[in-house]
């Protein structure tokens, strides 16, 4: 079984694009921990992995760090959260970022269709028509409660990176659809630029829209 | 001051909360969604964050997301997990034990529970169950990670339930997780919970409907 040479970074292992990867690269970046990653890129790679017993689930991504195997996108992003106090100071901000983040990830989960449904136009359509007048209202009330311009408290939380990933989707996507929500604009916009993640955003860790390598690749090692 | 839990009268994902107050000692009174005009009077009067159900009421705040719920009462009684890898570990575990579950969710709902049920027996059944037969192996204590009940455990006696329900003889050869059935079902609280009326059972035709009828 590979395990990591003294002095490693993190590591994540993941396909090369965005997926359900892409989350654990922002946490990370939040978080300011350096890592470096491993691509899943055959079908003969996840089947070693598996057999190994590195893939507690048999999926990825798979996080390593701290001598732990870390599976499950969520249990990644709070335990990184936990450890770099991105997840609020009191039991009661502890779980309005919980909260945020299960509706947060809700709603940035539309995004991971693109590229693999047989109509991206439509899921972009749904997602303007249905996905986005059901969460962007809520977001905004919420940000517009809390004066700090942070979705919970007075500092960064994993809830507001998870909500950005979803906001630049968006503006990626469908451009000009945030117009109608002035605090999710400025939100965007100050969360993209604190200096760890806009260093994050300019480097080749921040991955491109799904193409079709990734998507072949994808289909083919998951076979589907 | 109890809780409270706004749900459907049935399990659906109000369950979860349910085996998680019942784990933890917290009592607490239910409040079933009525009509669809109940419903949309509490998704119009603010106190659903997402617009969604279940909603637990609980020293002072308006809980939703039944996962963030479960955390938050793990959190308070100590079921998370006692170092920082126990609680990365626990979060890990529940995670996929919620995937299995999940499956389960919309058996009776959906018109194609033929297929859902196909769908779980073939792909899912024989990926999860040997993970966590695997997992309670490596446990001296017979809980899924430390040695006391998480709520990782919870979730998994919760989708265990249901693979026994839907899949009769379907730990037959997973000795492990039996035994772990027994275990989680004989401790005091879960036992007075299974024998309560607050558990909820298999939906019935007209609890389906009603729900329905509410939602759409």
């Amino acid at each position: 079984m590979h395990t990591m040479a003294p002095g490693e970074k993190a590591r994540l292992t993941y396909f090369n694009g965005r997926g359900r990867g892409e989350s654990v690269r922002f946490i990370l970046a939040a978080a300011g921990v350096e890592f470096t990653e491993r691509f899943l890129t055959e079908k003969s790679q996840l089947d070693k992995w598996r057999a190994d017993g590195e893939l507690l689930f048999l999926q990825v991504p798979l996080l390593e760090m701290d001598g732990m195997k870390i599976v499950q996108t969520l249990a990644i992003t709070r335990y990184v959260a936990r450890k770099y106090g991105l997840d609020g100071k009191s039991a009661e901000q502890k779980t309005r970022i919980d909260m945020l983040n299960e509706g947060a990830r809700d709603f940035l989960e539309n995004y991971f269709g693109i590229g693999f449904v047989p109509s991206t136009e439509k899921l972009l359509a749904q997602i303007k028509d249905t996905v986005l007048p059901r969460y962007m209202p809520i977001f905004e009330r919420e940000l517009a409660e809390n004066t700090s311009g942070y979705l919970v408290g007075d500092t960064l939380s994993y809830a507001d990176v998870t909500l950005l990933e979803a906001l630049l989707n968006t503006e990626e996507f469908l451009p000009g659809s945030l117009k109608d929500y002035p605090n999710a604009s400025k939100f965007l916009a100050k969360v993209s630029s604190l200096p760890q993640m806009k260093t994050f955003l300019q480097s080749s860790l921040r991955k491109g829209p799904n193409n079709d390598v990734y998507i072949n690749t994808v289909r083919t090692v998951l076979e589907f | 001051m109890t809780a409270e839990l706004t749900y459907f009268d049935g399990r659906g994902r109000g369950e979860s909360v349910r085996f998680m107050l019942a784990a933890t000692g917290t009592e607490f009174t239910e409040v079933f969604l009525k009509d669809k005009e109940h419903f949309t009077e509490l998704r119009n009067g603010g106190d659903l964050l997402f617009k969604q159900v279940p909603l637990l009421k609980i020293d002072g705040l308006k809980l939703v997301q039944s996962q963030a719920i479960c955390r938050y009462l793990a959190r308070k009684h100590g079921m998370n997990g006692k170092t920082p890898e126990e609680k990365a570990r626990v979060d890990m575990v529940n995670e996929g034990a919620h995937d299995f579950l999940s499956y389960f969710i919309p058996i009776g709902f959906a018109t194609n529970t033929d297929e859902i049920l196909k769908d779980i027996k073939s792909n899912h059944l024989d990926r999860y169950l040997p993970i966590f037969e695997e997992l309670l192996i490596e446990s001296s204590s017979g809980y899924l990670v430390g040695d006391s009940l998480t709520y990782a455990d919870m979730t998994l006696f919760e989708v265990l339930l249901l693979a026994e329900e839907n899949f009769p003889d379907s730990l037959a050869t997973f000795p492990k997780l039996k035994a772990f059935m027994v275990k989680i079902g004989s401790l005091p609280r879960i036992k007075t919970f299974m024998e309560s009326p607050q558990k909820k059972w298999i939906p019935q035709p007209d609890y389906v409907a009603h729900a329905k009828s509410v939602l759409y």
